[in-house]
């Protein structure tokens, strides 16, 4: 039940903050920010709890529950969260708060619309993290793509039109193969088993031929590839990110780029499991070549926001990478990156949107020595950028060296390769510590030489501490994430079994190709 | 007092904090004293847990602070190891770090960012002692890039000059390609034995790896390329002349006295694994000597006097990895010590030059600052002669014992024998070169552009007792250091018994006297009285020879190796990533969509308004399909 309330408080909250906008202006962030806390606190009573009175026992389950909605389809409103899910839920509510502290003085226009896109999204998210119904799960994964398109297309920069309908097209036409691959799906539990059934443990039983079970794979995989975003179906989001306002780039780097990742290790390879390994190498190269690829055009970019934008398709490389090791150190890894990625990545974007709020511009070329004017700014930069180096003690280490650690059991070359990740990340993070704060302090045109740019605000400095406080538990202390994921994805690799062992470069280039 | 070990990294570690947290509205003698207070509480309680180790006869102690992380069988903790070699390193570490941190109240004292100078090098103590005493290599990593990233963060101190932000960039991203090599190394080590503990290593390794077996290759392999990175060896050396852009007591601490010696730490701490592959472990003698001879050469043609440090430190570590590629384990950390005790003092010295010269770096424009900065001139005196191995100095105890462990080598043992006495040569030119040119000669300092009259009166030695204090007790460990015996016995026991090396009277005549040698000739060259004449004459005839010329500026650019690197990595990185800033990908969707307006296009011309028009198409289209109704 704890579940529905969760995704019903964020609901409900979108809906009072639209109709409080009437009353005041103010109104609807303070209505935001009460159903979030709401949230978090029924999130951390589940965490706290540790599920041993909802769950159950013996099981890597926690918390389960199912109505019927749809009978005659086999549609149910089944939710359930295990260790791995309630990290994400934790994370996405954790990022909604940060997300409303950097849209708090940033948003001034429809607030009350603003909010009730925010909260709708979050809603979605949750959903989807949440959802053991396909179709249930699909009808989230809608709810959590159109308020983002509106937040982009509303609340956007310059160029938000083109943006947001890029984002609109290719996450729709992605999400119509995923529902043609899920309708199948269940067409061929009707097939097999005489009634349809959306159901996630009973369509692991749906055996398919190996030739249609490619094809549907393909559908989930690339649904949730364009998510993620794997190379080369990225494209479309550093103009998401760079045209997003600040609050918007949070939620999409720090959750929704997840949802894909969740959906890869929840979904995809759990119900095709002969597809997913044959397919294992392919998906470990695209991870390389996305790795090294957007690292490359980070370092090209002078946009300060697209730059960050293709860090993050450059470290969900590693997620990719060690999903698709399928081992316990690759899951591990990619849940440590997931988490860890979305703390820093959400951080360099909020710092970027404070940024670009304070010198009208994301213009790299036109910054220089801010250090001098912004010390607190600047230090956080810091601190966020060489978390994603991936600097041991932070938590962005531990994902990227567990994922590169379990993808070096699957295959060596590719490890190899993907390890030359960890130069570029250092070449293009330094660029921008050196191009933006170091160096010669330069007043940037378009502010005007009596306006200096002020120093962190305290809500700004809170969101900042909390962020690099959680990076810092992370990386010293992960065993408190690690614990609670661990025994899900156990459960996962037991049901699913390993997949063959070492690749040699041989059958990976093979099979790339 | 053991027990307490995790007090070691956590003075300096809370000292970082409480700096960093202070956003420089700490008054600068509060931020000073916390700065070298913590790590001087540090350098106590290293001395008091030496005393406890040595009175309960050396034997190693270990402690978990608490578990990392658990995953499958990988289970590395906070976990310290304390052993000889351990213990070694954190009295280095934490006691000349201490005399440096000390010195660097005095040094720093006029700079507005003392606070963060403060915070940066608590947090470089902190790993640097947490790289040492972790017992696993996972925590051994993050000491490794904790270091690493303090190096970033100290040589690009003064920000505002993009050319320091340049040198810092370069420092940490070469090294993160030796990091890299290392990462990889730590993968195959896990995935062929199951663990990252290292004494677990160390003691399955010989089990499950036949010697000279491909993986105990490639797994020492990968590891080396580690330690070149971090200690600035062939061919990962060239960040290191470039770091002197830092404050000079961060070239002391760091780029002399203890991070750049990390690989040889690394590669001592796992030397079982290098026994296991006896070509790696040549491949490091003679990559150590490749490297003392080709520094030796460079440093020879540097006019800025930390630059030539800086030579001379990729030089003398170059001797540590000769020791090390022979086996020599204790040889290569009695050199480590004796090297961080005679070139932290050589650097202090410099700083001090420096500093009363108004930050001048060229030793061709001072001369005759013997009689100006006779404490400077001292301790370059005692640091140059323990360098250059002198008699009875620090350094000619532990480079004699390297000399003769490479002599004792069976197959190539008179070739590398005789590049390290070639070395040891080139180092005696260079180093007496910068005091005789710097402290004797001609006055040039007025002549300098930035030495006016008034500067050139201002020429006043800094008599802050703390930043003589350091010098005076580094000069003592100089001249005597070489009497401290390093209790790592225990440590290498288990690796093939170096056996006391016999060598020839003929041989010991031979080292002592070709220090010296180079002593004189240098003497000749550039100290003596008519070195304004003589001297200056046949290095002039030198340089302007075709091959003196030649070699002098290829020497003086580092052996061209940052042109080649420029030219075959930079460059063509820097190249594709403008070429392809728009993403050849985005340009397939552009495709799409431009195909779909086309399509809209052409479908929108049909839309004309001509009745004519459309009743054709009607026509058209009607018998279309009829004739495929036909057809069918």
């Amino acid at each position: 039940m704890i579940l529905l309330w969760l995704i019903a408080i964020l609901f409900l909250g979108g809906a009072l903050a639209w109709a409080s906008e009437g009353l005041d202006a103010r109104l609807p962030r303070v209505v935001a920010l009460c159903s979030l806390l709401l949230s978090l606190g029924l999130v951390l009573w589940l965490w706290i709890s540790g599920g041993a009175q909802v769950g159950t026992p013996g099981g890597t389950w926690w918390v389960l529950d199912s109505w019927a909605w749809i009978p005659r389809f086999g549609i149910a409103l089944s939710v359930g969260i295990d260790g791995l899910g309630l990290l994400m839920l934790v994370l996405t509510v954790f990022l909604g708060l940060m997300a409303l502290g950097a849209a708090w003085n940033e948003i001034s226009q429809r607030t009350g619309f603003f909010y009730f896109n925010l909260l709708w999204t979050l809603a979605g998210v949750v959903g989807v993290f949440t959802a053991l119904d396909l179709f249930l799960f699909f009808f989230f994964w809608e709810v959590m793509l159109i308020p983002m398109y509106l937040i982009i297309a509303i609340w956007g920069h310059e160029n938000r039109a083109y943006a947001a309908m890029k984002f609109f097209l290719f996450t729709q036409v992605s999400g119509l193969l995923l529902l043609l691959a899920i309708l199948c799906l269940a067409y061929f539990h009707f097939v097999q088993f005489g009634v349809f059934s959306f159901d996630y443990f009973a369509l692991q039983n749906v055996v398919l031929e190996e030739r249609f079970q490619m094809w549907v794979m393909l559908g989930f995989f690339i649904g949730f590839a364009t998510k993620l975003p794997a190379f080369p179906l990225h494209s479309w989001l550093p103009d998401a990110h760079s045209q997003a306002p600040t609050a918007g780039s949070v939620l999409l780097a720090g959750v929704l780029l997840k949802t894909g990742a969740y959906g890869l290790i929840r979904f995809t390879v759990p119900l095709f499991p002969e597809a997913s390994a044959s397919f294992a190498p392919v998906a470990m190269s695209i991870a390389a070549i996305g790795i090294l690829y957007c690292a490359k055009l980070a370092f090209a970019q002078n946009d300060i926001k697209r730059l960050i934008a293709y860090t993050s398709v450059s470290h969900m490389g590693f997620v990719l990478l060690g999903i698709y090791a399928w081992n316990l150190y690759g899951l591990q890894g990619a849940v440590m990156t997931m988490l860890a990625h979305g703390l820093s990545s959400a951080a360099l974007f909020m710092l970027a949107g404070g940024l670009q709020h304070r010198l009208h511009t994301r213009d790299m070329d036109k910054m220089s020595g801010l250090w001098a004017q912004l010390p607190m700014l600047s230090a956080m930069a810091l601190f966020f950028s060489v978390a994603a180096v991936g600097m041991p003690g932070l938590g962005n280490f531990i994902g990227e060296f567990l994922s590169l650690l379990g993808a070096f059991q699957a295959s060596r070359s590719i490890t190899a390769i993907s390890a030359l990740g960890l130069i570029f990340a250092a070449v293009y993070s330094l660029w921008v510590i050196q191009k933006v704060f170091h160096g010669p302090y330069k007043i940037p045109e378009g502010v005007g030489r009596s306006a200096i740019p002020e120093d962190l605000s305290t809500v700004e400095l809170v969101c900042y501490a909390l962020m690099a406080l959680g990076l810092v538990w992370m990386g010293m202390y992960p065993q408190s994430f690690l614990a609670l994921s661990g025994p899900g994805l156990e459960g996962l690799l037991q049901a699913v079994g390993a997949f063959s062992g070492e690749l040699g470069p041989a059958a990976a280039l093979g099979g790339a190709l | 007092m053991q027990q307490w070990i995790g007090l070691l990294p956590a003075f300096p570690l809370a000292g970082f904090l409480l700096l960093a947290l202070s956003r420089g509205r700490m008054p600068r003698k509060v931020a000073g004293l916390i700065g070298a207070g913590s790590v001087g509480l540090s350098f106590l309680l290293a001395a008091a847990i030496c005393i406890e180790f040595l009175s309960a006869g050396g034997a190693s102690f270990q402690k978990t602070l608490w578990v990392w992380m658990q995953v499958g069988s990988l289970e590395p903790g906070f976990s310290f190891y304390l052993d000889g070699l351990s213990v070694v390193m954190i009295l280095i570490i934490s006691g000349v770090g201490f005399l440096i941190h000390l010195y660097s109240t005095g040094f720093m004292a006029d700079d507005p960012g003392l606070a963060r100078f403060f915070s940066y090098m608590n947090l470089f103590v902190a790993s640097m002692l947490v790289l040492v005493l972790a017992d696993n290599l996972v925590l051994l990593y993050l000491g490794w890039e904790g270091v690493g990233l303090c190096s970033y963060l100290l040589i690009g101190f003064w920000y505002d000059k993009p050319s320091n932000g340049y040198a810092a960039r370069k420092a940490f991203v070469v090294t993160r390609v030796g990091d890299t090599s290392m990462a990889i190394g730590l993968f195959l080590l896990f995935s062929q034995l199951g663990t990252l503990d290292i004494q677990e290593i160390l003691t399955l390794a010989p089990q499950q790896w036949s010697s000279g077996s491909g993986i105990a290759v490639a797994a020492a392999a990968l590891l080396l390329g580690g330690a070149v990175g971090k200690s600035a060896q062939l061919p990962l050396q060239t960040w290191l002349p470039d770091a002197m852009a830092g404050p000079t007591p961060i070239s002391a601490l760091i780029h002399a006295a203890t991070m750049v010696t990390a690989g040889v730490y690394l590669i001592a701490r796992t030397h079982v694994l290098f026994e296991l592959a006896p070509s790696v472990q040549l491949l490091v003698a003679f990559i150590g000597l490749a490297t003392l001879l080709m520094a030796g050469f460079t440093a020879l043609t540097q006019r800025d006097i930390k630059r030539i440090l800086a030579y001379s430190t990729i030089s003398q570590i170059g001797y540590m990895f000769l020791a090390l590629g022979v086996g020599a384990w204790s040889a290569a950390v009695f050199h480590l010590m004796t090297h961080a005790f005679f070139k932290a003092l050589l650097f202090l010295a410099a700083g001090t030059v420096i500093l009363s010269l108004h930050h001048e770096h060229d030793i061709f424009r001072m001369g005759a600052m013997r009689r100006r900065l006779p404490v400077a001139f001292l301790s370059f005196l005692v640091g140059s002669a323990a360098l250059t191995a002198l008699p009875f100095t620090s350094g000619f105890y532990s480079k004699d014992e390297i000399l003769l462990a490479a002599l004792a080598q069976p197959q190539y043992g008179i070739w590398l024998w005789s590049g390290g006495v070639l070395g040891a040569f080139l180092t005696a030119l260079y180093s007496f070169r910068l005091v005789f040119v710097v402290f004797f000669g001609g006055d040039h300092h007025a002549h300098s552009p930035h030495g006016d009259e008034q500067a050139h009166d201002a020429v006043v030695e800094n008599t802050n007792p703390a930043m003589f204090f350091p010098l005076l007790i580094l000069g003592v460990l100089s001249l005597l250091g070489g009497l401290i015996h390093v209790p790592v016995d225990a440590v290498f026991a288990h690796g093939a018994g170096h056996e006391e090396a016999h060598a020839s009277q003929l041989i010991h005549t031979v080292m002592i006297l070709v220090p010296v040698f180079g002593v004189v000739i240098s003497w000749f060259l550039y100290g003596s009285k008519p070195y304004e004449k003589a001297g200056q004459h046949s290095r002039k005839r030198l340089l302007e020879s075709p091959i003196g010329g030649f070699l002098n500026r290829f020497w003086f650019g580092g052996w061209g190796m940052d042109t080649l690197y420029n030219f075959v990595f930079v460059r063509p990185f820097v190249a594709l990533a403008q070429v392809n800033r728009r993403d050849v990908i985005d340009l397939l969707y552009s495709w799409v969509v431009l195909l779909a307006r086309l399509g809209n296009s052409a479908v929108v011309m049909t839309q004309t308004g001509n009745l004519r028009w459309y009743a054709i198409s009607l026509v058209g289209g009607l018998v279309l399909v009829i004739s495929l109704g036909v057809w069918r």
